[in-house]
């Protein structure tokens, strides 16, 4: 063996681990596979239109597949079928996309940036789909709202988070129908602060990457703004997929905060949950969980008592009682034996938003609209769907606001409840238009008189 | 100086959760030369295989005790079962070839493992709580730890020690030293290599796997679970020298204290750290820590 192979095979090797981490679990999935057939392939007469191809990208494998990309397809599923089959609610009665078919052809959005470019491409050039939902990954959305500009096809970002999207840039073809993740962390402090009138040390724990790094940013500008003497003890970064916390745990009880933010997700979250509370990390101190919703389906009564539980806005367990959501509720759990997630509902307010468009831009005529007359009544419109009105307020009409909420878990009987809810109408929690997040966070939040 | 207590304790559970997955990943690479992409994965099949044995077990009323039992078990499992099967259905058709061919097919196999747990477990994750809470907490100063971490530690020192003795005490260890010098000379001393390296490379697969077995308790077990590992594990054997023991201890305790310790003191540089201690290793010795240098054959 030569002297320092050693070193050199092991930076290749490295590099090769890294390189696939983000698509290493995925790596069978690159064939589109077309999920649900299309609801309607009958010998139609020569006068029906041809089905609405929407190409549907979203976690299938990884990480971020159990908690975000299955639920999110489960939910795409159920209500295209529904919408198939004339059965929706109203005002989504008609069949399909204004009497049109609608066809998904579901991707895997794992793999990383370059490959879901590619995939996109494919989508649309080689596929034809009509329109293209997905993108869970920041990431990914930020690679893709580009390369749709210049393919000039109608895309719905769903369920990402960065504010940069729209605030850096602006995309003709390009919408995102959820909030941003500005929201999550304002209404996270703005509870906090109200829950909590003797708040004086907060902590976080976030993962180091562009979704963590903003979630504190935010948060810590948030209540710093409204509570200038409440103090940060430890601001935890781990990497991603990091899986043991014992000893950010240990740093985080050390300065007993009153409040431990965390916008972890998925298996990061429930592992820093299962490690953190044998230990008498949440008696002290109380977790704030931005997305802990996606988590509270699985782990249930495991979450502690006291809790403070957010889902992305006005989902799951917050979302109001209304006709939609009753019936999503219903149709979804029959299928998949569990209610619906937030990712699910990200997921139906998008297929919604691009219907409601599609048939206002459709108009009392049957004829297909263009692409162009959709994205022109899709801007700044506003729609209903399971998670009440959501409207297209900012980034020019192509960024959704929606309300949000916040509540504190109690466990009742082994079974998992929530009290405190706390609603936050849209406007309260988002920047207004042309305005950057973090510029809003600054100026807009000073201490009470 | 409580906050110091807290960086050795914290950096010990740390670095005894990295020993027991990096030895397995030396100990194959010491004896056969390969770097084993793939670790991650036979890890990543433990933690599954700890998750189906223990819920099987809790569903069916048993006592909670049989559990750790069960996370050995499983272990045995997955490496009795993958380790003979990956050594004589793969890696057997590929010796002789150089280590950077080894390190692309233990990557394709990697690749392959992670679609086979997929297929077996879909992407849904998979808890086995029971064994972390059941041993109660410690206190330590004004720190509380799961007596299970303890388990974890002690199960490194077995793991360690039983290693040592295999290896130096035995005269099945002395065979494996003689393939770790000269596969060739050992060859034509009668030593039967082959059947050294299925049983090395099962011995590392069910290391691997007894760290995911063990690990499964304090996480949920998730698809991917397996790709972090793989990047410390490499940290930590290049640290302490690929292929030694020694080694590998002492690069999973320099990987978990300086961890700890930027965790503690300064948290933005946490993930930087390790690759820190790594760079300044391998600025003075190439070679890592542990690894003597090697006489020049002709």
């Amino acid at each position: 063996m030569k002297n320092g192979i050693g070193s050199q095979i092991l930076s290749a090797a490295m590099a090769v681990a890294l390189l696939g981490a983000p698509g290493a679990a995925s790596a069978q999935a690159p064939a589109p596979a077309p999920a649900a057939a299309p609801a309607a392939p009958a010998p139609a007469p020569a006068a029906e239109a041809k089905p609405f191809k929407l190409g549907v990208v979203t976690f299938l494998s990884g990480a971020a597949a159990g908690p975000f990309g299955v639920p999110a397809r489960n939910g795409a599923e159920v209500l295209v079928e529904a919408l198939n089959a004339g059965k929706v609610p109203a005002p989504y009665a008609k069949k399909g996309f204004g009497g049109r078919a609608v066809e998904m052809v579901v991707i895997d959005e794992a793999g990383g940036t370059t490959k879901q470019v590619s995939e996109y491409r494919d989508l649309v050039q080689r596929q034809n789909v009509d329109a293209v939902i997905g993108y869970i990954s920041s990431g990914d959305c930020l690679a893709v709202a580009p390369v749709a500009d210049e393919l000039k096809k109608l895309t719905i970002l769903y369920d990402c988070g960065t504010p940069r999207i729209f605030e850096d840039a602006s995309y003709k073809y390009v919408f995102r129908t959820s909030a941003h993740s500005a929201m999550d962390n304002v209404a996270a402090a703005l509870y906090v602060v109200e829950m909590k009138p003797k708040l004086k040390k907060v902590a976080g724990i976030n993962q180091n990457y562009a979704w963590g790094q903003d979630a504190w940013n935010d948060f810590e500008a948030t209540t710093k703004g409204i509570r200038p003497d409440v103090q940060v003890t430890t601001s935890q970064m781990p990497k991603l997929g990091a899986g043991q916390y014992g000893a950010e745990i240990s740093a985080l009880m050390a300065g007993s905060p009153d409040v431990i933010h965390s916008s972890f997700w998925g298996g990061d979250l429930d592992a820093f949950l299962l490690q953190a509370s044998p230990r008498g990390a949440f008696k002290k101190s109380t977790a704030l969980l931005t997305a802990g919703e996606t988590a509270t389906h699985k782990l249930g009564s495991q979450i502690p008592d006291g809790t403070i539980i957010g889902a992305r806005g006005s989902h799951g367990i917050f979302a109001p009682d209304n006709e939609l959501n009753r019936w999503f509720r219903t149709v979804y759990q029959d299928r998949n034996a569990l209610f619906p997630n937030y990712p699910a509902y990200h997921m139906v307010q998008a297929i919604l938003g691009l219907k409601s468009a599609y048939e206002k831009a459709q108009g009392a005529s049957d004829a297909a609209p263009s692409p162009e007359a959709v994205i022109a009544a899709f801007e700044g419109s506003s729609f209903e769907t399971p998670s009440g009105t959501i409207k297209m307020a900012i980034g020019k009409g192509h960024q959704a606001v929606e309300s949000t909420a916040y509540g504190i878990a109690k466990s009742v009987g082994g079974k998992l409840t929530f009290t405190n809810v706390k609603q936050y109408p849209a406007e309260r929690v988002n920047p207004p238009d042309g305005v950057k997040s973090s510029d809003w966070i600054k100026t807009s939040f000073k201490p009470a008189k | 100086m409580g906050d110091l207590l807290a960086v050795v304790v914290d950096g010990l559970i740390y670095s005894s959760w990295l020993f027991v997955i990096a030895a397995g990943l030396t100990i194959i690479y010491g004896v056969m030369r390969i770097l084993n992409m793939a670790h991650g994965s036979l890890y990543a099949l433990g933690a599954y295989a700890a998750a189906s044995l223990v819920g099987v077990w809790m569903r069916g009323g048993q006592p909670p005790f049989g559990t750790y039992l069960l996370l050995v078990a499983a272990a045995l499992l997955v490496g009795l079962v993958m380790g003979p099967l990956v050594e004589r259905g793969l890696l057997r058709f590929t010796y002789g070839r150089d280590e950077v061919v080894m390190v692309l097919v233990t990557y394709a196999l990697f690749l392959v493992l992670e679609d086979v747990i997929k297929l077996i477990w879909g992407v849904e994750s998979y808890f086995v709580t029971e064994p972390y809470g059941l041993l109660g907490t410690f206190e330590l100063g004004p720190l509380s730890y799961p007596v299970y971490s303890g388990v974890l530690v002690l199960a490194a020192v077995v793991v360690g020690l039983g290693l040592r003795w295999g290896i130096y005490g035995t005269r099945y260890g002395k065979l494996l030293v003689a393939v770790i010098h000269d596969r060739e000379m050992a060859a034509a001393l009668g030593i039967d290599v082959r059947r050294v390296f299925l049983v090395t490379f099962t011995l590392g697969t069910t290391l691997a796997a007894l760290g995911g077995a063990l690990t499964a308790p304090t996480v949920s077990v998730v698809p991917g679970m397996g790709v972090e590992v793989i990047v410390l594990a490499f940290a930590v054997v290049v640290i302490g020298g690929m292929g030694s023991m020694q080694g590998a201890a002492l690069g999973s305790l320099i990987v978990g204290v300086v961890r700890s310790a930027a965790v503690h003191y300064l948290p933005q540089v946490e993930l930087f750290s390790i690759y820190l201690v790594m760079a300044l290793v391998l600025a003075f010795r190439p070679r890592g820590l542990f690894v003597a240098p090697e006489a020049r054959k002709i």
